[in-house]
């Protein structure tokens, strides 16, 4: 029996996500009494993983393929599961997760929970609680399977840190006969993306233009924070539509969301409303935004966005 | 090119979500269905295909006679015919067999699903039916060209877009981009008129079990009311956000 985690990386280096997925593991082999199995792909330096609870970490090497082949990763991942006989299999909650998990769980002949926010209640039989309803809701799934695979929603569980020795492994990165091939990637690699983010500011057609989006762009420069925008902003061509959250677009689930500009129309705050707290900015106090907001300021972001940057300049 | 469109009936965003039985199942008194909005997207890319090459549309949906309307506004939107296949969806592992069951009677070049349904948001379906199928998937997909039996794709990944080839047949999770809000198609009185002569089979649904239960359901604790602060006094709200909570 063993739990195994597949840990996300970027250019070689474990992200946010893959050390929340290991800290979950953990928790779970801790409670069931069994070994975490942590499985990587291209990570030269895996030593991180023994602060964060691994028993064992299989890095897979592979090669010439640099891109993520969900169709070999899944091979590679079921294979592992198979060998360390894992009941239970956690990924995160980002695209390349939320995309291996369905795939993984058929593959691994295992019950799927998408959208898990808290360690399972029960384990015999495994029931855990999951989001539904756009965030509006909240429900209690039941196993009836004798394997699992987990997406955990992000910034749902957090980090912890575990002292472990884990015994170093190279694992195999298993063909695939599917015609399926990534060809190419397009992604800013500056920039940090809204899923890794700890925090994220939005801005809204408030902002009159994309002209002035320097102002959410400063902001989000001087707290670390990635950039996000509303519909109505990507629909108009403002910012791309990567930006766009809410509903339709990318879901958020930062420690701290700030909105500016955003009215907060119910498709917005269904994307929005799983970040701990929320900030909005807004001329309107009749806004719906200040409705599902914790601190709200109403007045022109064109004079407390920069007084704010200034401020924020000042104390770091 | 035969295309397959699976559309789930899923509560209006705007409507309230209320739990009945003691919180054992979905409260529908008072709610609005509609087609899944990732679904609608992709199937006004598969009404593109149908315009421009000629391809036979099909929608598909797994439940009962309550999902018969929103089958008979893809049928007014210019999908050729609507299969129900009659059973109450138990989780989307069912829904993906019961799916995969009705691909293997019938082939299909293109299957396209929702890049996830916005009542469970679980991305399960695609994703499982085509490993059921055993053929490739493309989530959260954002662009489709097809040559012959090759398709081109991108699917949208965190912070960017990637590049995907594949041959058919495949799945794939359709998402807005894939068509843009402004390219849906509201269906007209003669789409509407016409729907009604379209053919809406109910198949009855194959032998299979779900992997999970819903025990039951919960709402969020209710938020308490936002604290304002004057637009004069920045500081006040970077002291707030740092001590009291605790977020910078």
């Amino acid at each position: 029996m063993s739990v195994v985690v597949y840990i996300e990386s970027q250019n070689g280096i474990i992200k946010k996500a893959g050390l929340e997925v290991a800290s979950y593991g953990r928790a779970i082999a801790n409670s069931t009494k069994t070994a975490l199995i942590a499985v990587t792909f291209n990570i030269e330096d895996t030593s991180i993983l023994n602060s964060h609870g691994a028993d064992k970490v299989y890095n897979i090497n592979t090669a010439e393929d640099s891109f993520f082949n969900v169709d070999r990763y899944c091979a590679s991942i079921v294979g592992i599961v198979e060998q360390e006989n894992a009941k239970v299999v956690v990924v995160s909650a980002s695209a390349d997760g939320r995309y291996l998990g369905p795939i993984l769980a058929v593959r691994a002949q295992a019950a799927y929970f998408s959208n898990v926010v808290a360690l399972p209640s029960s384990y015999e039989p495994f029931t855990v609680k999951r989001s539904c309803y756009t965030n509006k809701a909240f429900n209690e799934s039941v196993s009836e399977q004798g394997r699992v695979v987990v997406s955990l929603s992000s910034n749902a569980f957090g980090i912890v840190e575990q002292e472990t020795a884990a015994e170093q492994l190279t694992g195999d990165y298993i063909e695939s006969n599917s015609s399926l091939k990534v060809t190419s990637i397009d992604k800013a690699t500056d920039k940090i993306t809204i899923a890794d983010a700890d925090i994220v500011v939005s801005g809204g057609r408030g902002l009159k233009g994309p002209e002035n989006w320097h102002l959410i762009e400063d902001l989000a420069e001087v707290l670390g924070a990635a950039t996000a925008c509303s519909k109505p902003v990507s629909d108009l061509g403002w910012r791309p539509h990567s930006e766009h959250v809410g509903q339709t677009g990318k879901p958020v689930a930062s420690n701290l969301y700030i909105a500016i500009g955003v009215s907060g129309a119910i498709q917005h705050l269904a994307g929005i409303n799983s970040s701990k707290v929320k900030v909005v900015i807004n001329s309107d106090p009749e806004a719906p935004f200040f409705k599902a907001a914790d601190y709200g300021i109403v007045g022109d972001a064109f004079e407390v966005v920069p007084q704010l940057i200034e401020k924020l300049k000042a104390i770091q | 090119m035969n295309i397959l469109v699976c559309i789930s009936n899923v509560p209006d965003t705007t409507s309230k979500i209320n739990f009945k039985d003691d919180n054992k199942s979905f409260d529908t008194n008072g709610v609005q269905f509609i087609i899944n909005p990732n679904d609608e997207f992709g199937l006004t890319r598969a009404i593109w295909l149908q315009q421009k090459s000629g391809a036979k549309v099909t929608v598909v949906t797994v439940g009962d006679a309550s999902c018969e309307p929103i089958l008979r506004k893809c049928l007014a939107i210019g999908a050729d015919q609507a299969i129900r296949i009659d059973a109450i969806p138990e989780d989307g592992y069912f829904v993906a067999s019961q799916l995969a069951s009705l691909c293997a009677k019938e082939k299909y070049d293109l299957i396209i699903t929702g890049r996830e349904s916005i009542d469970y948001n679980g991305a399960m379906v695609g994703g499982m039916l085509a490993s059921i199928l055993s053929i490739p998937y493309v989530a959260n997909c954002i662009q489709l060209d097809i040559d012959g039996t090759s398709a081109s794709l991108q699917r949208e990944i965190d912070g960017g877009k990637e590049s995907l080839s594949a041959t058919l047949p495949l799945v794939l999770g359709a998402q807005k981009g894939l068509v843009e809000e402004s390219d849906l198609i509201i269906p007209n009185m003669r789409g509407i008129m016409q729907a009604r002569q379209k053919p809406l089979t109910v198949e009855t649904p194959s032998d299979v079990e779900g992997q999970t239960t819903i025990q039951n359901f919960e709402k969020p604790q209710a938020k308490g009311p936002v604290k304002l602060v004057d637009a004069a006094n920045v500081d006040t709200l970077i002291e707030l956000l740092q001590n009291e909570a605790k977020v910078l």
